[in-house]
């Protein structure tokens, strides 16, 4: 394999949990609530794969597990931010804290313990003989289809159905909303638990595809990345799956170059991402100054109807 | 019925056609009480407590032991208290660098990092000018760490004022991008030729060193700390600065129409909190550990966040809280003698904020029996 196909598979493998994460993003902020929590979640989903597919051996019911978690916490989210108006940038951060800290704690004991399996791939030995991309669809996971399929499924649900139309009201306007009968606080939380559940998911991806153990910290702030993506990627699937492969790739390309042989310590290269993440974001603040970035308009703002609940 | 009750009835609800059989109860959402009470700070490290005792009890320990654990670690003996007091030090710093931000709602995350770029520049004049007098030494230490802390204030503050970029994911981005940088100057350049190969800088010395009170490792950046509160006070409180902020925090957009220079006052204010934060970084180097080395901050910069938040921005409050989580920290690692995680004080810090921004808006519900 040549090093462009070994660094799409990378970049692939790297950018899956981005991607799910940023799509949870999206799902919850396009319901106009901010979830800062990403990182925190991130984790529990991470440690909550590990403890209970250590624990009983089986995939399934270690992906429900962690699905079932971040869910609770998304409800907590969605409590605080949708019934008690609470700040929601204080409750994201609230989550993060809580999140990094009770998932070291529960992790202590797993810490290090190899996983019985990594997440199954589908094998497609009929792709193979396509140069490129025969070598990258044919040996993919489960859960990056998953990823995939998500995108245009997420994708047709927010542009082309109603569904996707009410959420977008909701996001955007939810006085109006709320005066068309669309029930404003039941489609908040209803995407801010969705949303925390594929965060989950996209930490149950890091440690099933990416990294082979539980650390305390695994996500390293990826959960922040994703929630950068999210504006990156103006609250679209389509446009989060290219962001999410593009920050893989940068993720991945560090090591590569380390690999090849580089005079520039790894300490500068890590910090690639990061330092990418800040700077696309001023591009994009220069380039839509003058335009609407695409953000809901009712981002961060509690709805209340006047006296009633 | 009396015309009091027709009123009434006309403004909440339409009269029920029959006689409810069933009390029922609703939720009345008064946005006009945003002062929260005093309590509900206590209230909350109280729920928090209860909450992860649960999570302690699930891992086969006694709540009650644990939390005496941790007391007694923390604020039972008197080395245990010192230690408190040296942790209180960062978390007062940096909760103080996060308060002044706040006040105008620009949310430095980025403690953390401005903490780290602190003491690397601190570090860097024991290096660069190893053989100063301890006055100047110390002096120029400060000087640098809290003209880096601010520097990397200013590259969260300018994103936000000129591109309208999200100061949460700029300052968190760069903490992470300042744990590198340490960790490259600790295994590289800066490396100790005499510390048989480990990570870290070469020792201070006495001069580079900030003065202990007697035996203890109390050092004098407390100090600092106590100073920056009354300062922050006083310019709160008296001056034309703190009542500009007051009035962006209260309400940004009438600020803008009076000609207050938003901008301006955002980078200011990340200014500030950056080099406060690079003080405490200074502090820990020159105060503590008396090398750069990695993990000189065990999150302070984060704890500090919750620290501000739980003092409701208040300067006293500052110092109380910071006291308290210095306490929950050195009390987490001594639970760790009993088997325990030490990141149990970490789950204590995101609940008890939890449990806080709940109950500063949970007051302003009143529950209402339904005509």
């Amino acid at each position: 394999m040549d090093f462009t196909t070994q660094l799409l598979i990378a970049a692939i493998s790297a950018g899956t949990p981005l991607l799910l994460a940023t799509l949870g993003g999206i799902l919850n902020e396009r319901a106009g609530i901010i979830q800062l929590g990403a990182e925190g979640l991130m984790l529990m989903g991470a440690v909550i794969t590990c403890i209970v597919y250590i624990r009983s051996g089986s995939l399934i019911v270690a992906l429900l597990a962690t699905v079932a978690v971040t869910a609770v916490l998304g409800l907590l989210h969605s409590f605080l931010c949708v019934t008690l108006r609470a700040n929601q940038t204080m409750s994201g951060l609230a989550m993060t804290l809580f999140g990094s800290g009770l998932s070291a704690y529960l992790g202590k004991p797993i810490s290090g313990i190899p996983l019985p399996g990594t997440s199954p791939k589908l094998h497609m030995s009929w792709l193979e003989p396509i140069p490129v991309i025969g070598k990258i669809f044919s040996n993919m996971d489960y859960l990056t289809w998953f990823s995939l399929l998500l995108v245009l499924v997420l994708h047709l649900l927010i542009h082309r159905t109603s569904w996707g139309l009410h959420l977008r009201a909701v996001g955007d306007s939810p006085a109006t909303a709320d005066v068309m009968g669309i029930r404003v606080q039941l489609i908040r939380y209803s995407y801010v638990i969705a949303g925390a559940a594929l965060i989950g998911l996209a930490g149950a991806d890091m440690v099933l595809a990416y990294a082979p153990t539980w650390n305390e910290g695994l996500t390293a702030g990826r959960g922040w990345i994703a929630v950068g993506l999210v504006i990156f990627a103006r609250w679209n699937p389509l446009r989060a799956l290219f962001c999410a492969y593009f920050f893989g790739a940068l993720d991945s390309l560090g090591f590569r170059i380390q690999l090849l042989g580089s005079v520039v310590p790894s300490y500068f290269l890590k910090m690639i991402p990061y330092i990418v993440t800040i700077l696309v974001l001023m591009y994009l603040g220069y380039r839509n100054r003058n335009k609407p970035s695409g953000t809901p308009e009712a981002l961060g703002v509690p709805y209340i109807r006047e006296q009633r609940f | 019925m009396s015309p009091k009750d027709v009123s009434n009835a006309a403004v909440i609800e339409p009269t029920p056609s029959k006689p409810a059989k069933r009390m029922s109860f609703r939720l009345e959402y008064d946005s006009s009480r945003i002062r929260s009470p005093w309590w509900t700070p206590i209230l909350s490290v109280i729920l928090a407590l209860l909450l992860c005792a649960i999570f302690i009890a699930a891992n086969g320990m006694s709540p009650v032991t644990v939390y005496q654990k941790m007391f007694h670690g923390a604020f039972g003996t008197a080395y245990g208290f010192t230690e408190t007091m040296v942790k209180a030090i960062p978390l007062l710093l940096c909760g103080l660098g996060i308060a002044v931000a706040y006040r105008i709602s620009v949310w430095n995350i980025g403690a953390e990092g401005q903490l780290t770029v602190g003491a690397m520049a601190a570090t860097a004049v024991t290096i660069y000018f190893p053989d100063l007098p301890s006055f100047w030494a110390i002096t120029l230490m400060l000087v640098f760490g809290f003209a880096a802390g601010a520097f990397w204030g200013l590259l969260t503050a300018v994103p936000r004022t000129h591109f309208g970029v999200n100061e949460l994911i700029t300052s968190l981005m760069l903490n992470y991008v300042a744990l590198l940088a340490l960790d490259y100057v600790v295994f590289g350049p800066w490396k100790d030729p005499k510390g048989f190969n480990f990570p870290g800088s070469p020792m201070f010395t006495d001069a580079q060193s900030l003065p202990v009170l007697g035996t203890s490792r109390l050092h004098i950046g407390l100090l600092f700390g106590l100073v920056a509160v009354v300062i922050y006070y006083l310019m709160i409180k008296f001056t034309k600065w703190g009542y500009e902020l007051k009035l962006i925090g209260a309400n940004p957009t009438a600020a803008r129409y009076a000609g207050i220079h938003i901008k301006r006052h955002i980078i200011i204010v990340m200014l500030i909190s950056g080099g406060l934060a690079g003080i405490a970084g200074m502090a820990e180097v020159s105060g503590v550990t008396h090398k750069l080395m990695q993990g000189i901050s065990p999150g302070y910069g984060y704890t500090a966040i919750i620290v501000a938040w739980l003092a409701k921005l208040n300067p006293v409050g500052l110092i109380v809280t910071s006291i308290l989580f210095g306490g929950l920290i050195v009390g987490g690692f001594s639970v760790q003698t009993i088997g325990l995680p030490s990141s149990i004080s970490e789950m204590l810090q995101g609940s008890i904020l939890f449990f806080l921004i709940a109950g500063d808006m949970i007051h302003r519900f009143r529950i209402r029996r339904n005509a």
